[in-house]
């Protein structure tokens, strides 16, 4: 039976790799939007629910009185080869579900927090929580019509981000900007590793 | 795909599906990639709705555990528990997710996304 198994699945033989970026935000902020303008599916719901029982309850519907939660997170996907996959997440909107963003941000390649100049408080949480984890980041500034345009500077400063982290504006809705975005992520994701394999030696500023 | 939509729409209580198990056979990543052989399919129709949809689902091409959780309309935590039961049964075969360790692996792959992102 076991190696009747192994041998169905061996019709596919090459392994597949599924890489993860994340994107971040207050609810609002545009994180769909920016998946969907570079995904190839429309962006996708999948949620999970979270019970006050948690885990070791077999089935919580059936004790009264626990409270079910739903938290919804939306994502893409863009099949970059036969034998590569890189899938986009949404966080939730709500900053509290922060279970959620731990499991999202396992193993992820790095993750860009969206930020409306216009709430610009909504990126607190987010950023406070990227700090104080081990996954490059980089900060991008959604420019929704109307709103008020600063310097990137005046929002470094603003929300006290690192100098290290990278910031750049975009347009969440256009998808050669999404796609700058990507390409940050990526590049300061490398940054970093290979900062992180000269440690011992200073690491080179910028 | 000409599948019928599922009438137990969200009003399913989410583990009953699963027989009450919330604990999956083995952890699988959110975007870890599951495909399935024709030969799982023939195989999985016997193995009941939730299984054959899955199976179906994943033999054209592959799918991450997200993906199957959200055209199933299963959550999260119950198609996981599904999809490693699958896999253990080998009706499904699971693929990498992103290499967390070596210097040399995770950079090929930076390097690689990379490049498929500035093709896009």
């Amino acid at each position: 039976m076991d190696f009747a198994s192994s041998e169905r699945a061996g019709a596919h033989p090459k392994e597949i790799t599924s890489a993860k970026i994340v994107v971040a935000g207050g609810f609002g902020v545009g994180k769909t939007t920016l998946v969907g303008a570079v995904s190839e599916i429309e962006p996708l719901t999948t949620e999970a629910q979270m019970t006050s029982a948690g885990q070791g309850i077999d089935d919580a519907s059936k004790v009264p009185g626990k409270e079910t939660t739903t938290v919804a997170m939306d994502f893409g996907r863009i099949t970059m080869a036969d034998d590569l996959i890189l899938y986009l997440f949404g966080t939730p909107g709500q900053t509290r579900f922060w279970f959620m963003w731990d499991e999202l941000i396992r193993g992820a390649v790095g993750a860009a927090v969206l930020v409306d100049t216009r709430r610009i408080s909504d990126a607190f949480a987010p950023l406070d929580y990227f700090e104080n984890r081990h996954l490059p980041y980089m900060v991008a500034l959604n420019c929704f019509d109307g709103a008020p345009r600063y310097e990137p500077e005046e929002i470094r400063e603003a929300l006290a981000i690192a100098p290290n982290v990278p910031l750049m504006l975009c347009d969440a809705r256009n998808r050669e900007s999404v796609k700058q975005v990507l390409v940050g992520v990526v590049e300061h994701a490398m940054r970093t590793l290979v900062a992180e394999q000269g440690r011992g030696f200073p690491a080179p500023v910028g | 795909m000409g599948q019928p939509i599922d009438p137990r729409g969200n009003l399913v209580r989410p583990y009953a599906v699963t027989r009450g198990r919330t604990e999956p056979r083995r952890d699988i990543p959110i975007e870890a990639v599951m495909v399935a052989s024709q030969a799982a399919v023939q195989e999985a129709r016997f193995a009941g709705h939730d299984k054959y949809r899955i199976a179906v689902l994943c033999e054209p091409r592959a799918q991450s555990l997200a993906e199957i959780a959200a055209y199933s309309r299963l959550p999260l935590g119950v198609a996981r528990v599904i999809v490693a039961d699958m896999v253990a049964d080998g009706m499904l075969s699971l693929h990498s997710a992103a290499p967390k360790e070596g210097f040399t692996e995770r950079m090929d792959l930076l390097e690689r996304v990379l490049s498929g992102l500035r093709k896009l």
